[in-house]
């Protein structure tokens, strides 16, 4: 019996015409709810079309129907992987329509707390990134560390994410010297050394640059369309960050560096962040040193709430309470944008007030929103599973995003 | 007014306001700076312009963020505000049109490919169409989702709600239903002077009826000759005795019964003529704090 060989039902002039697939909205790599209409020419991505909003909660709105500091907690549920500094730029747009001056230390607090969820943030996005691409170890490690920055948000503010410590005019309390002197020791030791250790098993790894080096590379006139800022527009070579050219808090008195990229491609924006990560450890340090003793929340009885001994002792004191959290404080009118560094880019806020207790509208600029449209760009021509690494590299979460 | 606030502190370029307004010409309707920040109004056909000569010509490279704001009072309701960075400069402004929900907006697109989803989310949040815009779809809502929430005159709690269906093993819409009241509290100073009225606010002003009636006798009343010397009857006198009980000005009338009901238990002694009784009763430690030698046996173990 003779083994004969069918002809091949494919083999001829048969056109093999692009297909389209679903990435997501439940991918364990589109980091949240991200569906990715994809058009693939057999693996090569052909065009990819991002439908966003299916976490759309409606912030804004509802912060027109709450009073400036009711408003605050929502903005720890925009990034939730680095809350204190979406609160950050809540805080700053609001001193700024009231000019209103906040204490040194409150300051140096922010700055601080700003810089501790930077690292948080991007230990998760280092992690996954990491394991998006292939690796488990980093991302347990990392988680580790991420762990440790949760205890020190909880010690501070008495919640593990959603701080709300950031208050308009300052902080909303002092931290027991301890927590420093833990924070001192946690960024002295244990963070470079657990850190570095998770780093060193990828950054040189020949399978993580393999899938991260060349790809989804952006030039500098690209970037600048298509609106990057943060990591993505330093990994493209320009030394652009909003801490150092349009300094806020006490961010002028820290001395750091800022990380550029060369080749503009994943690999980059991966180490861009790792670099800040060390950089973030300097500020950290540097605040800890100089922090001077104070107060730390504005003395302006019309925007911060008194003591608890003074209420107590002051029926002014007692008034300003019940005023401030019944009817809440006014706002001139004016409309201002403020635009922080947010550990993803330009996190901003487009404040319009009326002058009365609720903003009359709030836009929230998220980093994700530009980032996410250029991903059609940066993906078309290259393979499918490049797509997690170009999204884990955007540093994409979705509440932010969709607000 | 002096800086005080710790916000982001870009350069502050001198003549900045009059320089740009020169430069925008009469694509210009306003500029004003308010709050440390540059605001420059066009002609909403000349957006495009008047971008175009901000990026080319005075450096202002990106564009960060495209905000939709309604005014429903306005006759052209919508701003729509451009806010712009420039990474050489560094330096911010704002630029802005107004529209109503008719009149198209020109799109930025051909100088910013991110115009793109800025755009399309002033659309889907306010409704204002971008004239050349290709991709003019929804984005932060629902697929199939009917009006623009972000109106000031759509409810915060919308139309519509959607839930998943064990019967019909999908997820189904429904108007929405809420259980309780969207409570929205009002705390502006009343004494402020607030600009709203209170229910029941509008009768304060006029009287409810011409003359006001009282009652000074019972022929007042319009009870009827009967009723009157009916009341009379029970009117309590002026004394303490009375027929009935429970009426007259004294304490009322004790009642016999054949029940022989316990009262109150009698006093067990009587210490009226009685010296006080020296301080014989002592509050042991013991009752209220742990004993100091108790606790010592326990962690001894014994």
């Amino acid at each position: 019996m003779s083994l004969q060989l069918e002809a091949s039902p494919t083999t001829g002039d048969e056109v093999i015409s692009n297909y389209t697939i679903n990435f997501g909205p439940q991918h364990p790599a589109a980091h949240g709810v991200l569906r990715m209409v994809m058009e693939l020419d057999g693996e090569i991505i052909e065009r990819i079309d991002p439908h966003v909003g299916l976490l759309h909660r409606g912030t804004e709105k509802l912060i027109e129907h709450k009073t400036y500091l009711q408003a605050l907690p929502y903005f720890d549920r925009l990034d939730y992987c680095s809350p204190m500094c979406m609160e950050h730029s809540w805080v700053l747009a609001i001193e700024k329509l009231l000019n209103l001056e906040v204490p040194i230390r409150a300051q140096y607090l922010r700055v601080l707390f700003a810089e501790l969820t930077r690292i948080k943030n991007h230990l998760l996005n280092i992690g996954a990134h990491v394991m998006d691409v292939g690796a488990m170890t980093p991302n347990l490690w990392v988680f580790e560390l991420r762990e440790d920055c949760m205890n020190f948000y909880e010690r501070a503010s008495g919640a593990r994410m959603h701080a709300a410590y950031f208050r308009p005019g300052g902080v909303h309390q002092d931290v027991p010297l301890k927590l420093l002197t833990d924070i001192g020791d946690w960024v002295d030791k244990r963070l470079p050394e657990l850190f570095g250790d998770a780093m060193s098993l990828v950054m040189d790894n020949r399978i993580f640059k393999q899938r991260n080096v060349d790809i989804a590379v952006v030039s500098k006139e690209d970037a600048i369309a298509w609106g990057f800022s943060g990591p993505m527009i330093r990994a493209a070579g320009i030394p652009w960050d909003l801490r150092k050219s349009q300094p806020y808090d006490v961010y002028e008195r820290m001395e750091f560096d800022i990380p550029v990229g060369t080749n503009s491609d994943c690999y980059d924006r991966f180490m861009v962040r790792v670099k800040e990560v060390y950089e973030s450890a300097k500020i950290i340090k540097q605040c800890l040193a100089e922090m001077p003793e104070g107060p730390v929340a504005s003395d302006d009885g019309k925007v911060s709430p008194p003591k608890r001994g003074e209420m107590k002792q002051s029926m002014e004191a007692l008034i300003h309470h019940f005023k401030l959290y019944t009817e809440g404080f006014h706002v001139p009118a004016g409309e201002v944008y403020v635009a922080t560094e947010s550990p993803k880019g330009e996190f901003g806020v487009y404040l319009v007030s009326d002058g009365s207790n609720k903003p009359y509208r709030c836009k929230i600029r998220p980093t994700a929103f530009s980032h996410l449209q250029a991903m059609d760009f940066m993906a078309r021509g290259h393979m499918l599973p490049d797509a997690t690494a170009i999204l884990g590299a955007i540093d994409v979460v979705f509440g932010e995003c969709d607000r | 007014m002096a800086v005080l606030h710790s916000a982001p502190r870009f350069t502050r370029i001198e003549g900045l306001k009059d320089t740009l307004s020169r430069a925008l010409g009469d694509r210009l309707v306003e500029a004003h700076e308010e709050h440390g920040e540059l605001l420059f109004t066009v002609k909403r056909d000349s957006i495009e312009d008047a971008l175009r000569l901000l990026r080319d010509e005075h450096s202002y490279q990106q564009l960060m963020e495209i905000a939709g704001v309604d005014y429903p009072s306005r006759p052209e309701r919508f701003e729509v505000v451009y806010m712009l960075l420039s990474l050489t400069l560094n330096s911010r402004i704002m630029v802005k049109v107004t529209t109503s929900e008719e009149i198209p907006v020109p799109t930025v697109t051909t100088l910013w490919p991110v115009a793109g989803w800025l755009e399309r989310e002033v659309f889907d949040m306010f409704g204002v169409l971008f004239d050349g815009n290709t991709d003019l779809r929804r984005i932060l809502t629902d697929y199939g989702f009917e009006g623009h929430p972000f109106r000031k005159d759509f409810p915060l709690t919308g139309y519509q709600e959607l839930r998943y269906s064990e019967d019909e093993k999908r997820v189904v819409y429904e108007p929405v239903d809420l259980p309780q009241d969207l409570r929205q509290f009002d705390f502006l100073s009343p004494w402020e002077g607030a600009d709203y009225v209170l229910p029941g606010d509008e009768k304060a002003a006029t009287s409810p009826v011409d003359e006001v009636k009282t009652t000074e006798s019972t022929k007042d009343t319009g009870a009827g000759g009967k009723t009157d010397e009916k009341a009379a009857e029970h009117v309590a006198p002026a004394k303490l005795e009375s027929d009935v009980a429970g009426q007259g000005d004294g304490e009322p009338a004790p009642v016999d019964t054949d029940v022989d009901e316990p009262g109150a238990p009698d006093p067990t002694e009587d210490r009226l003529d009685q010296p006080a009784r020296e301080n014989t009763v002592k509050d042991t430690p013991g009752a209220t704090q742990v004993d100091q030698a108790d606790s010592d046996k326990e962690q001894r173990g014994t």
